[in-house]
């Protein structure tokens, strides 16, 4: 019988999954933004798992904001990525440091 | 076969799909393949949600997300032209970093949130059917009442978005020609058309035996 652990542990091994693509992935940008899409959709899946199991439906409208949140993120995030590409010709992280931060 | 049983075995096919998948997209070497990937593992996502009722969020994951922001995500990887060599320098060096921080993470998340106490929580009825609804309708009498204002703003927040991924790559090229529909309106028929007055006059008569030197050039 599926129980409320077996969600929680699937979204923490998502989210996890998530944290080593950003660490391993420090050069390209666009695997970095599919990384932060993976640690939402973790979070989406505890969303979904708590609702389900205490019978409350604000946790599926919060999942509903959050993909829509992530939708807008996700198009402006490639615009600036086209825009970067477009002025600079990488993607790559370590060159992009004009603002010496 | 039992129902339960059968779930279960549902829940663990789906959910080591997704951590395949999802684990693919960190480290496969070409980035189209990683964004296929991630599609792999929203829709198997989409699948678990499906298990523990939750028929419209699954439904949204794919239609929004499969259908648009993946797209998106392909198109932007194939437009541009990505020295894969380049960008994957550092993968090994930054591996066992990467690799530390997830596992330690992911002991400290398990025991923190006690998975044994979580396992005693097992799947009840179905809130919606238990109101008598059915997904959608359960989440839309909720979203449409208590969450109007949130969903009014959501709707300002993705018109934001795409107001501004327009406006930041919109470019003027120089050798473009287009039409500009605010010059046009304004356009004055005076400073198009001149009327000129002049004097009426009559045209010669035509020789009647014409000669090569009668025809000069019309200027």
């Amino acid at each position: 019988m599926i129980s409320l652990a077996h969600y929680i542990v699937l979204g923490a091994v998502l989210f996890c999954t998530a944290v080593a693509g950003l660490f391993i992935n420090r050069k390209n940008v666009i695997v970095l933004l599919m990384s932060i899409e993976l640690m939402l959709l973790a979070v989406n899946m505890n969303f979904v798992a708590f609702s389900r199991f205490l019978g409350d439906v604000s946790g599926q409208v919060f999942v509903f904001f959050i993909l829509t949140v992530a939708a807008a993120e996700a198009a402006i995030g490639l615009a600036i990525l086209v825009l970067l590409f477009r002025n600079r010709s990488t993607i790559n992280i370590a060159d992009i440091d004009s603002m010496k931060g | 076969m039992n129902l339960q049983l059968f779930q279960l075995i549902c829940f663990y096919a789906f959910a080591a799909v997704t951590v395949v998948s999802a684990l693919s997209v960190i480290s496969l070497k070409n980035t189209v393949h990683a964004v296929l990937a991630l599609v792999l593992t929203f829709f198997s996502a989409a699948c678990l949600w499906m298990l523990a009722d939750a028929e419209f969020l699954a439904l949204a994951l794919i239609v929004v997300y499969v259908g648009a922001v993946m797209v998106l995500f392909l198109f932007v990887v194939m437009m541009l032209d990505i020295d894969q060599e380049k960008i994957r320098e550092g993968f090994v060096k930054f591996l066992p970093v990467g690799l530390i921080v997830a596992v330690v993470m992911l002991v400290e998340m398990l025991g923190l949130i006690g998975v044994r106490a979580m396992g005693a929580q097992v799947m009840g009825a179905n809130p919606a059917t238990a109101a008598g609804l059915s997904n959608t309708a359960w989440l839309g009498h909720a979203l449409y009442t208590d969450y109007l204002l949130p969903f009014e703003v959501a709707a300002l927040i993705l018109t934001v978005g795409v107001v501004a991924a327009v406006a930041l790559t919109l470019r003027n090229r120089g050798d473009a020609r287009y039409e500009s529909p605010a010059k046009q309106v304004r356009v004055d028929p005076r400073t198009r058309v001149r009327l000129v007055k002049m004097a009426a006059s009559r045209p010669d008569e035509p020789a009647a035996s014409p000669t090569p030197d009668s025809q000069e050039p019309r200027p």
